[in-house]
């Protein structure tokens, strides 16, 4: 008993290191993928054009100045490269402080910070009340990025269920097979490809909903079908194997030996059982949905975290942006998978100790 | 091997002759524009129709298919060599590299979206076709190590090995010679499916325009010509064939991946 507890202890502790490392090493890397920005990144903010005094004010209010890390190579006067120490005096550890006190840093361009960019809103004043800044939140970038997800998960979800489950029940049929060509099919054909159809054919031709460049329920549809169809794809091929493997168990024989319907079989028992994988899948395909809505933002533009990232962020080469969008955007993805992990060791208590 | 992946063969077959002899196939000029014939339907002359520029579209998505196979051979081979190794030492060493890689290189890079850290890289680095592969190269060797970890973890406690071994063969022997080749099967697997990801992301990508800059005929860059409004209205077909190209090629390689996985592991043939 004692061990077995130990064991456990030992095994959440590990999960939670990992966790740690990982987090880590994301801030790491996008505090140091600034280093990479051929040439200055002042002088592709500003353009060749400024003056000396311009972008030694850009760099002094961005830190720019301050040594990049702990320890560098300049070039000293003979062009020849030396090594030298920094110390703590350094921009990565200037990263961490200002991130642990929430602090992002300033949009290279609007000087908004980061932070308030993504979570709020510029405008949000400082002392708002709770209710607008909680108003402000839902209607952030971040909270946009959310709806978005949120509402292709149930329609990957409303699909897939009721295709997967009539496939595998009538596995081997052309009805199967049609279902699963459906699945291929919208596995094979990217976002970018269904989503400007979709709008091509409601949009252009039938005229039943917005294209684009709004914010509410109707402006909504498309992009969550658009992202959700690949998700629905993948989940429909997973509950239809899932539900084929658990038709072969034995309490599948004795629930219908007691003369329960097929229905009631499968919807009662079958499902129950079988979607304890989906549920790991939707987990980890929430965190791809956060990637994917990226694509599926721009096309639609929507305006939630993907579209701050590539149109303000990339576009306008605001690498603080940039930054800050990389961030959340990798948080929130650990994040998920690590509570899809607590939800699937809780669900199916077999796979808590291996 | 079942239908689908004979279907997907013929598909990857047609396109390899397409890229090859993409001069010959083309029927016009790539980057002739003519306002004069722009946004045509297809016809004889235009097989697949005009962009906005009066762009022959056939002639740009059989151009396409170099850049996207280009892509999907550089990264799955670059990825799979270095994967092979990497994944191949820390397998049969174990020890500190072994750590490292299975220990923090693998749960890293698990817990994150590899498309993403792909976008940041070409976001700071950037944009280019050097560069999206590179980036490429970086998010995908990563699936090949896995793999060839856990395969070489299995064959190196094989007879045959402790054999070899007893016979006085070096490390090097043993793992290039002895080890490798029996562990390599599901690799090709990896490389199919890893060919289909490689070309949807360079798509993806070149969509964004984080990839090949237009012109070039990149069939992500089609597609992102092809979108707006106007173009959609008066030739939605500038969008549907590139659309349908990159549809056919993810397709045909997943089908090859997936026939090669279940005819390399009987126990999934009854699925």
């Amino acid at each position: 008993m004692r061990s077995a507890f130990k064991y456990k202890a030992l095994a959440t502790l590990r999960r939670f290191a990992i966790f740690l490392l990982v987090v880590w090493t994301v801030v790491s890397l996008v505090t140091l993928l600034i280093e990479l920005v051929p040439g200055d990144p002042a002088v592709s903010v500003l353009g060749e054009q400024a003056t000396p005094e311009q972008f030694e004010q850009f760099r002094q209010k961005h830190g720019l100045d301050r040594p990049p890390f702990f320890f560098s190579f300049p070039r000293d006067a003979q062009d020849a490269r030396h090594f030298e120490w920094h110390g703590s005096d350094n921009r990565y550890t200037d990263y961490w402080v200002a991130l642990l006190q929430g602090d992002m840093g300033k949009s290279f361009r609007t000087d908004c910070p980061v932070g308030k960019a993504i979570f709020q809103n510029c405008s949000t004043p400082e002392n708002a009340p709770l209710s607008q800044k909680l108003e402000a939140l839902v209607n952030s970038r971040f909270g946009s990025t959310v709806q978005l997800a949120v509402a292709s998960l149930v329609i990957a979800v409303l699909i897939a269920i009721p295709l997967g489950v009539f496939a595998g029940k009538n596995r081997g049929t052309w009805m199967d097979n049609i279902a699963s060509a459906i699945a291929l099919i919208g596995i094979s054909l990217p976002s970018f490809v269904i989503g400007p159809l979709l709008v091509y054919l409601f949009a252009v031709k039938l005229n039943l909903l917005p294209p684009s460049g709004g914010f509410d329920i109707t402006y909504l549809v498309l992009p969550a079908v658009t992202l959700g169809a690949a998700l629905s794809a993948i989940l429909t091929r997973m509950v239809r194997s899932s539900v084929i493997e658990e038709l072969g168990e034995d309490y599948v024989r004795t629930a219908r030996a007691k003369g329960l319907s097929e229905t009631k079989v499968v919807y009662k028992h079958v499902l129950k059982n079988g979607l304890i994988p989906v549920v790991t899948i939707l987990g980890l395909q929430l965190g791809v949905l956060l990637a994917g809505a990226i694509i599926t933002e721009k096309i639609f533009g929507w305006p939630g975290l993907g579209l701050l990232l590539v149109d303000d962020g990339i576009g306008k080469r605001d690498y603080r942006v940039v930054q800050g969008c990389v961030l959340v955007i990798s948080i929130t993805y650990i994040v998920a998978n690590m509570l899809t992990d607590m939800v699937y060791r809780w669900l199916d208590p077999r796979i808590r100790v291996s | 091997m079942n239908r689908l992946t004979y279907i997907g063969l013929v598909i990857v077959a047609i396109l390899v002759i397409v890229a090859v002899f993409a001069e010959w196939i083309a029927t016009h000029d790539v980057g002739a524009t003519d306002l004069s014939i722009r946004y045509l339907p297809p016809s004889l002359q235009h097989l697949f129709g005009t962009d906005s520029t009066g762009r022959d579209i056939f002639s740009r998505v059989v151009f396409g298919s170099r850049i996207s196979l280009q892509v999907g051979l550089i990264v799955v081979t670059v990825s799979a060599v270095v994967g092979t190794l990497l994944g191949a030492l820390a397998g049969y060493y174990g020890g500190w590299i072994d750590r490292f890689i299975s220990g923090y290189v693998f749960n890293v890079f698990m817990a994150f979206p590899g498309l993403l850290l792909a976008i940041a890289m070409v976001a700071f680095l950037g944009a280019g076709l050097n560069k999206l592969i590179f980036a490429l190269c970086i998010i995908g060797w990563v699936g090949y190590a896995r793999l060839i970890r856990g395969q070489v973890l299995k064959v190196r406690e094989y007879d045959f090995v402790q054999a070899a071994r007893a016979l006085g063969a070096g490390d090097a022997r043993i793992l290039l010679i002895h080890i490798l080749p029996n562990a390599i099967q599901p690799l090709i697997v990896q490389a199919s499916l890893g060919m289909a990801g490689a070309v949807l992301s360079e798509a993806a990508l070149s969509f964004l325009g984080l990839g090949v800059p237009p012109p070039a005929p990149s069939w992500g860059v089609l597609i992102e010509e092809a979108r707006d409004l106007s173009t959609l209205q008066a030739a939605p077909h500038a969008l549907i064939f590139p659309g349908l190209a990159i549809a056919l090629t993810v397709m045909a390689f997943n089908f090859i991946g997936d026939g090669l996985r279940e005819y390399l592991d009987p126990r999934q043939r009854t699925r």
